[in-house]
């Protein structure tokens, strides 16, 4: 992981880049996982992605055993992923329609998701569908499905925003995609974990890039416990 | 039974105005545009679209709403960086949206074709999109009911068609045709060609033609397929 090459100063000033995020969530995914990766940033975990991994992805929009971004001669418009990007099919793929695929995802028969998100709260709740402007055009896709239907919902996001509040918030102010179904939130600051307890989930730092657990923890307004 | 007709303006010559149309297609993969264009050139209108997206760039399902062509579109992700003629006929208040989550809607059609009066589905659950719809707490988990959408008209594309009308797809181009052609009234397919019964092997129909009424193919050389390899 990037955090060995790190030298003490960057660890002090250096979050995680997009590509260190990515490569992280990718050594966490369990070999011989079925995996959907959500539009945008996730898209790029596939780059690191090991053969030994054995990792197969799906597309909702009716694949699974899909390969790589398509270029030049391989560019077929009838082999598309869910951002309508051209990709390749790899020796196993297969093809069903709509409503299977999405049977596929809400029958719970994915291992996990990682999508981008907003918001995340506390106990898992999920905004990353719309930002809830009044002006906007609203578009949901497939989140809401994506959000529910795999075993794991992994998050992949910066942790502040542009105003430097944290993104993982007590109760959302976004508009929800699905609720108590995150159970990781990968950031550039720090890992965190979703844990089912009694009495409620409780948020737990796994580890924290670029700046001190003990400093990160402050940052928030409610509890966040530090892995041991 | 299912019929064969020579132009793609014959094979929708029977869709009215006011019609529910069903649209295959995931962008333009699966898209009929050549349907969509004999459509565009019928003149109907007043129309309801279901599909998933609400049109790209300048072809297909775009110049159908361009046109006003369509009063509501129920789609799941109609926003798009080149959905310039939704864009405009939204903002317009000129185009009436439901807006529904894509698996939803997949399910809703297949539902439609299938004989379900209405199901419940974990998805969409405590959003603003499950709002006013009745909900169920079923076995701990909190479920949405949800109806079926049908369809007068479907218009589907697929690779081949053989006499009966039995369809094979390719690749994610397949996406919404299936359940379309189970959900409507009448299923008009464009196919890029006609093979005679017996060629295509019966363990691979994807879709039987029980659910095809009309089939016309494309001249060689303007399907999707050959402007991709000219591509």
């Amino acid at each position: 992981m990037s955090r060995q090459n790190s030298t003490a100063s960057q660890m002090d000033h250096q979050p995680l880049s997009r590509e260190d995020l990515a490569k992280l969530v990718a050594a966490d995914i369990a070999p011989g996982s079925y995996v959907n990766l959500g539009i945008g940033q996730p898209t790029k975990v596939s780059d690191h992605l090991t053969p030994e991994q054995r990792v197969t992805l799906h597309t909702e929009n009716g694949m699974l055993g899909m390969g790589r971004e398509a270029h030049g001669e391989d560019i077929d418009e009838e082999l598309i992923n869910a951002g309508k990007i051209p990709v390749t099919e790899l020796p196993g793929a297969s093809y069903f329609h709509h409503a299977d695929s999405f049977a596929m995802m809400r029958g719970g028969h994915l291992d996990v998701c990682v999508l981008g998100a907003f918001q995340v709260s506390t106990g898992g709740d999920l905004a990353n569908w719309s930002t809830g402007a009044p002006d906007a055009i609203p578009a949901v896709g497939g989140a809401m499905d994506l959000a529910i239907g795999a075993k794991e919902v992994f998050v992949m996001m910066s942790l502040f925003a542009k105003d430097g509040t944290p993104k993982i918030v007590a109760d959302c102010s976004y508009p929800v995609t699905g609720l108590g179904c995150v159970s990781r939130v990968y950031t550039d600051h720090g890992v965190f974990l979703i844990e089912a307890q009694d009495g409620g989930p409780r948020l737990v730092l796994r580890e924290a890039y670029g700046i001190a657990p003990e400093e990160l923890v402050k940052r928030f307004d409610f509890p966040v416990v530090i892995a041991g | 039974m299912t019929e064969f007709v020579d132009t793609a303006a014959e094979a929708v010559a029977g869709v009215s105005d006011g019609a529910t149309v069903l649209l295959g297609g995931f962008g333009n993969a699966g898209q009929p545009m050549e349907l969509i264009d004999a459509l565009l050139d019928s003149g109907t209108s007043d129309l309801t679209v279901v599909s998933n997206n609400a049109g790209q760039g300048d072809r297909g399902l775009a110049l159908l709403i361009k046109e006003r062509r369509v009063r509501k579109v129920i789609c799941s992700f109609p926003r798009q960086s080149d959905s310039w003629h939704f864009d405009a006929a939204y903002r317009a208040g000129e185009l009436e949206l439901e807006l529904v989550p894509q698996g939803n809607l997949a399910e809703r059609l297949r539902a439609a074709g299938a004989g379900i009066g209405a199901f419940f589905t974990p998805t969409g659950y405590g959003t603003s999109l499950a709002e006013g719809k009745e909900t169920r707490e079923i076995e701990g988990r909190n479920y949405v009911l949800e109806h079926p959408i049908r369809g007068d008209v479907a218009l589907i594309k697929a690779l081949k068609a053989d006499d009966v009308g039995n369809l094979v797809y390719r690749k994610t181009a397949r996406n919404f045709g299936p359940v379309m052609a189970a959900a409507a009234s009448h299923t008009v397919v464009q196919v890029a060609e006609l093979v005679p019964s017996g060629s295509l092997d019966p363990e691979n129909v994807i879709t039987p033609g029980i659910y095809v009424d009309t089939v016309t193919a494309l001249t060689p050389g303007t399907s999707q397929t050959q402007e991709a390899k000219q591509a």
